[in-house]
């Protein structure tokens, strides 16, 4: 038999007690990216087969808030929506909103929910909320294709903008991991984070300008509020899509930064407080 | 080019057992991150420098250091609790070491548990692809193996059904075919082989075996004597974290099993090498000879008594009782139990005491050890099973027909025989 491993290349493992703040080993994470490709799958199949309304789910949940919102802060409190009509202006921010709030909440709970695995065999931990978030990809497109009707309806035409979709697609998910990598690590040893993490979304919800726009706020308010990464995402949705005047400037690089920083500070918290992971999950 | 495969040095991990249970709560860090000034202060006036939290820490594995080749299939052997499991987790890089340091050349791969990932909603195609991953393989891997493992578990039919819908039977080896294809330079594997049909296992120990003879090493931890026995070149045995011996299997097994007492009369009281449910404990073993003496050793063809006490914390209805009786490879070779008898006891609670009694117990001289147990009254679920406790030596008598010459090596169990000839 031979799997393609010469005798004398045979890698050496070193196992030892680790000391202070562990590398990052993103070599092993690439090692293990089949298992990464199968549990992302896995958590996409096993979630459209368990519910009774399965993809629906998706699209219900960011279209009813849409409704509510459209309701009453556009209809009633008559929020501006920087000249677009209120709905879509909403929903275009909800539908990112959305994948990252379910990405940080699932992911924050992926490692306790794993125990199993990880009291059983070894891999990268980080393959458990990294799959998480990624899952949260589907229904992004799923909702997505919704706000793409919505803008037919409303006449919307989409410019070269749009191009930059990807970009924001990929901010939202490394706001997510980034926060979700912090929450999994400190829900392994404090149990009570997993009551935090509502609160945490709901209150993150309302200093994200998804009911309203960021143009309430004069520079460089403005900018400095793109210290929520979320702004970035939103304003940035909004702007590819919809034309709204939020364009890359100063609030979406600072947003950028932001994501960038919890994503590197949560992994390495995450990689610190791995080795302890299989003793006390 | 060395041949070691695995070698630890002083490979120690401590376990904190604290008294709030495995996980904090932030309330439980803020007040102690609020008390902790104080505790320095008042140990500081007592004067030790031990942490004064309550902490308690157990050292789950101790200086334990060995070597195993390329080629040789080594086992790890010792009761409940005395590291097994730690060390393959220390191994396996689930759980860090506290101190001291191996290495393992090769690539590893470990089954500490089969079927590890399986998701009862998906398909059984669908779980080899996820199962496989989890243990380590690449896609093409699985990919190029994917006819074999179906082949091996023999569920063609089912492969596109959903996992919950196979028998418990068929889950297993779906499971087993996918570790069995497996095949990393260094495989470390924990008593999976306890479960599943005796024709199944051996074809697992097959390839287990050609896993060795591939040049590969095999780290194996088994409750399982014989099967040690017969496959390992070397085994090392634990005793509470630490190292009691390494060497040849006969040798260790035979240690192993000499912690087993060595008297007429034992008491199961701290015996932790048990499983048990807490619904009843056996608390006492006694061995009496024909005359009706305690002793522990019987004549080829005496009667023996045991007397097992015992209690039953709940009432129970028509329990079944019984004992193994192992030889010192560990085999069990004797199956003495209640029910075979047709004995129901009806429905009992609180402290028992149950008798039985073999008259012309035929096995061969020799050293034996009984593993004594209680189950419920389908003799199906286990209650309370102590294993391999006590120790009963049968010594070579004079029988019926002149002083016998028994050599375990022709047989194992003495019967009487008519004999006729027509010449």
């Amino acid at each position: 038999m031979d799997n393609g491993v010469s005798k004398n290349a045979l890698p050496t493992l070193l196992i030892e007690p680790g000391r202070g703040w562990a590398p990052l080993k993103l070599r092993d994470l690439w090692e293990y990216r089949d298992l990464l490709y199968f549990l992302t799958w896995r958590d996409i199949k096993v979630r459209y087969k368990q519910t009774a309304l399965g993809a629906a789910w998706a699209i219900i949940q960011p279209l009813f808030t849409m409704l509510v919102f459209s309701l009453f802060f556009g209809g009633l409190a008559k929020v501006p929506s920087d000249g677009i009509p209120y709905s879509i202006f909403a929903y275009a921010a909800l539908v990112p909103w959305i994948f990252f709030a379910n990405g940080l909440s699932q992911s924050s709970n992926s490692l306790v929910g794993s125990a199993q695995l990880i009291t059983k065999i070894y891999f990268p931990r980080l393959v458990i909320p990294i799959s998480t978030v990624i899952s949260g990809v589907v229904d992004f497109a799923l909702a997505f294709l919704v706000l793409l009707v919505m803008m037919l309806y409303y006449g919307v035409v989409p410019t070269v903008n749009a191009l930059w979709l990807p970009f924001f697609l990929l901010l939202a998910l490394v706001a997510s991991l980034g926060v979700g990598l912090w929450l999994s690590a400190l829900n392994v040893e404090y149990r009570d984070v997993r009551y935090v993490v509502p609160f945490i979304t709901q209150f993150w919800m309302f200093v994200t300008p998804i009911a309203y726009p960021s143009s309430l706020l004069s520079e460089p308010w403005r900018t400095l509020y793109g210290l929520n990464p979320m702004v970035g995402v939103v304003e940035g949705f909004r702007w590819a899509l919809l034309g709204a005047n939020t364009g890359p400037g100063p609030m979406i690089a600072v947003s950028s930064a932001a994501s960038l920083m919890i994503l590197i500070s949560g992994a390495f918290y995450f990689k610190w407080m791995e080795k302890d992971l299989a003793d006390v999950v | 080019m060395n041949d070691i495969a695995i070698r630890c040095e002083g490979l120690s991990k401590q376990y904190r057992i604290g008294m709030r249970g495995p996980y904090k709560t932030l309330r439980d860090t803020l007040t102690d991150a609020m008390y902790a000034p104080f505790r320095r202060v008042r140990s500081a006036f007592q004067g030790n420098g031990k942490p004064a939290d309550g902490v308690d820490t157990i050292w789950a594995l101790k200086d334990v250091s060995f070597e195993v080749k390329r080629g040789e299939i080594f086992g790890v052997i010792g009761r409940n609790g005395a590291g097994k499991s730690t060390l393959l987790k220390v191994l396996s890089r689930i759980t860090e070491p506290t101190r001291g340091r191996a290495e393992i050349h090769g690539r590893v791969g470990s089954l500490l548990e089969v079927g590890t990932g399986f998701h009862p909603e998906l398909t059984g195609r669908e779980n080899i692809y996820l199962n496989g991953t989890i243990i380590g393989m690449k896609k093409a891997e699985v990919q190029h193996k994917f006819d074999e493992i179906v082949d091996f578990a023999e569920v063609e039919k089912f492969i596109d059904t959903p996992v919950k819908r196979y028998s418990s039977g068929m889950y297993l080896r779906l499971a087993f075919a996918v570790a069995a294809h497996l095949e990393p330079e260094v495989l470390i594997v924990d008593e999976i082989l306890a479960v599943g049909d005796i024709a199944f296992q051996e074809k697992c120990l097959g390839k287990m075996t050609n896993v060795a003879k591939e040049g590969r090493a095999v780290l194996f931890a088994s409750h399982n004597l014989p099967t040690v026995q017969h496959l390992c070149a070397g085994v090392i045995l634990l005793r509470q974290g630490k190292t009691e011996a390494i060497g040849q299997p006969q040798d260790v097994i035979g240690l192993y099993l000499s912690e087993a007492a060595n008297e007429g009369k034992v008491s199961l009281r701290g015996w932790t090498d048990r499983s048990t449910t807490g619904e009843a404990r056996l608390l006492e073993v006694e061995i009496r000879n024909g005359q009706g003496d305690l002793t522990n050793r019987i004549p080829v063809g005496g009667s023996v008594s045991f007397v097992f006490r015992m209690e039953f914390y709940r009432p129970t209805a028509d329990p079944t009782f019984g004992v193994i009786i192992h030889n010192t490879l560990g085999e069990p070779i004797l199956d003495v139990r209640s029910h075979h008898s047709g004995f129901r006891p009806g429905r009992v609670s609180g402290q028992v005491i149950v008798r039985a009694r073999i008259e012309k117990l035929g096995l061969y001289p020799g050293r034996y050890f009984l593993s004594p147990w209680i189950s419920d009254s389908t003799a199906k679920r286990d209650i309370d099973y102590v294993k391999l406790c006590c120790a009963l030596q049968v010594d070579p008598a004079p029988g019926p027909f002149g002083d016998l010459k028994l050599d375990s090596r022709w047989g194992k169990y003495w019967v009487q025989s008519d004999w006729q000839s027509n010449g």
